[in-house]
């Protein structure tokens, strides 16, 4: 048989490609999934519900907040009087107020369905065949999934931006130390603690890719990713179980105020984003043990 | 008689390994559950042929070919593609092998032609810039241009197998691996699959293919191996593997009894006497002289006819009969 043979030599030249993480071979995989996640229908109604629910902070903020100058300092959750004051705080309060439940949510949806959906359709055994290598596919579907979670980050912020300025002033920012800044490093701190929520929401990209290498049924792998956010939640809530805290990755998650202050306070921010990467490495360490040993059977 | 078929296979691959597309030695996986889906199997698939890879359901064809692509690790034993260790080298040798692995699998959402795309963007190994003219090329060939752009999830069973061969067919391949191809195909659909595989297996790339459908293998393949409950039951070209099984004579005639007794005293095994003729196996008598012997001997033969065993006998035979699914 000649032909296999010289119907080997032009596979055997493209094999000698630029390998490694970054080549530009790996980017068209990265591109094609990104596509995937960032034109799906679902994924695209929950950023829009995240939009819609920073609208609808700003709107009822706007309707029942009292005339300028009747609001007392101090009184109110963080930020929420501040808004009034200025429109760009309707950003972080509405960062503040989607990152507890929404955000994980939504990057729980996302990540759940990495692995598991590619196994409820049957493409992951194509996936796998083509060849795609495991621990690449595993890099692959991180970086989709942490992008997501830095656009719903930015859906929220750029709608806070621009519903703030629609509904209330906007001028020079007085900061959380007193301090005040121009509007435009207002922004630039913004866009800190957007990176900031981004990196926090990379763990639970984390976390549902591991429960999504478990099963193949995707609902599942969302649920349970979004039911163990909301228990760590809780039990960052129970007081007596404050020797645990400091391990638990919801920890830091509000640690961002500490961008808004003049000079900034990086210690809270350094530590969180440690924290993170510990969490991330353990739980995309397990998770790549899991998948680049289980039979595919899907 | 399953051990005197592997033979030949078995000293052709000890005179050549390379000569083998596709070479397992001692398969075996079992199971968790302590299920033994396959137990030592040994499959040789020469280079160049098309092989037809038989066996009831549930007798571990398709997790064989699920570890042959790395898809499930072996238990016990070795798999080659290509000269390859597999799952050790899959990434230098998968990208030679198309596939189609227990259906076809695509994202329902997106259209034909954007599943091929993802599918070539996962290719590391292609150059993307011939990538709009191969998956073209692709989906003209299964007979799927018109359709190109409706959305997977409105693809008929058909179009979904069509679909699946697209993505085999992406580049040029050394080896395809195709495991139910005309599941679900109408008869025009099975026809232009047997037609594709004709051609690709013209090109030099050898062609594994499951199927149920035993006369498509007696008219495309030029080896068979045959998987019952996890074993390999025979293995060997189409010829090898049907001259095994026995041919029978049918005889019509007046005086059955005495057709039966001349048959008997001719050294032929398993004569059956019916009401208007008789039946037995040849064996290795010579049918002629074995007529004249029935005329001579005034048995009022009226017909005799040489039956021999088509592929689906010596199925059935080699696989049983029954319809329960395995335990």
């Amino acid at each position: 048989m000649s032909a296999p043979e010289t119907a080997a030599a032009p596979a055997a030249a493209p094999a000698a490609a630029p390998r490694g993480p970054l080549a530009l071979r790996d980017a068209r995989f990265l591109a094609s999934e990104l596509r995937l996640v960032m034109t799906r229908r679902r994924n695209l109604v929950m950023l829009a519900v995240l939009a819609l629910a920073t609208i609808a902070i700003g709107v009822a903020i706007e309707v029942t907040s009292p005339d300028p100058g009747e609001i007392s300092p101090g009184e109110g959750p963080p930020f929420l009087a501040s808004i009034t004051e200025n429109g760009l705080f309707l950003a972080f309060t509405a960062l503040v107020a989607s990152l507890p439940v929404f955000l994980p949510l939504a990057v729980s949806v996302v990540s759940g369905e990495a692995i598991a959906g590619e196994a409820s359709t049957g493409t992951l055994r194509y996936l796998l065949v083509t060849p795609v290598d495991r621990t690449r596919l595993l890099a692959v579907k991180l970086v989709a999934t942490a992008f997501y979670g830095l656009v719903a980050a930015m859906v929220v912020v750029i709608t806070g931006v621009v519903v703030g300025a629609l509904l209330f002033p906007v001028g020079d920012i007085t900061l959380l130390s007193g301090t005040t800044v121009s509007y435009g490093e207002g922004l630039l701190r913004l866009l800190g603690v957007a990176l900031y929520v981004t990196a926090m929401l990379t763990t639970v990209a984390a976390l549902g890719l591991l429960v999504s290498t478990f099963t193949e049924v995707p609902v599942a792998a969302m649920s349970a990713t979004a039911i163990t956010v909301v228990l760590v939640e809780i039990l960052q809530a129970v007081p007596q179980l404050s020797a645990i805290h400091p391990w638990l990755f919801t920890t830091a998650w509000l640690d961002f105020g500490d961008l808004l202050r003049d000079p900034v306070v990086l210690d809270g921010v350094v530590r969180g984003l440690a924290l993170q990467a510990g969490w991330i490495a353990v739980l995309l360490a397990l998770a790549w043990a899991r998948l680049t040993s289980k039979d595919v059977t899907s | 008689m399953s051990t005197s078929v592997q033979a030949a296979p078995a000293t052709a691959a000890a005179a050549s390994g390379a000569a083998l597309a596709v070479r397992t030695e001692g398969l075996t996986k079992r199971f968790r559950t302590g299920q033994v889906a396959v137990a030592d199997l040994d499959l040789a698939v020469p280079a160049g042929a098309v092989y037809g890879f038989l066996g009831p359901n549930g007798s571990g064809k398709t997790t064989t070919i699920r570890m042959l692509l790395g898809l499930v690790a072996p238990t016990a034993g070795t798999v080659h593609l290509l000269g390859h260790p597999v799952p050790g080298e899959r990434s230098a040798v998968l990208p030679r092998v198309g596939a189609l692995v227990e259906g076809p699998a695509f994202h329902p959402y997106l259209t034909g032609e954007e599943n091929l795309r993802r599918a070539d963007a996962a290719d590391r190994t292609v150059d993307p810039r011939t990538s709009r003219a191969r998956i073209a090329a692709a989906l003209d060939r299964v007979g799927l241009a018109a359709a190109a752009g409706k959305r997977y999830r409105v693809y008929s069973l058909g179009m979904r197998q069509r679909l699946g061969l697209a993505m085999a067919l992406l580049r040029p391949r050394d080896l395809l691996v195709l495991d139910e191809p005309t599941n679900g195909l109408d008869p025009q659909g099975t026809r232009e699959v047997r037609t594709l595989v004709r051609e690709v297996a013209a090109e030099g790339t050898t062609v594994m293919v499951s199927t149920h459908l035993l006369a498509e293998v007696e008219q495309l393949a030029t080896h068979v191996g045959v998987m019952s409950a996890g074993r390999m039951v025979a293995q060997g070209t189409l010829a090898e593997v049907t001259s095994a099984t026995t041919t029978r004579v049918e005889v019509d005639c007046r005086q059955p009894r005495v057709a039966a007794d001349v048959l008997t005293a001719a050294g032929l095994d398993g004569v059956a006497v019916a009401a208007d003729g008789v039946r037995a196996d040849l064996g290795p008598a010579d049918p002629e002289a074995v007529l004249a012997a029935l005329v001579a001997a005034g048995a009022g033969v009226r017909q005799f006819a040489l039956h021999r065993s088509t592929l689906e006998e010596l199925f059935v035979a080699l696989t049983g009969e029954g319809f329960d699914v395995r335990a």
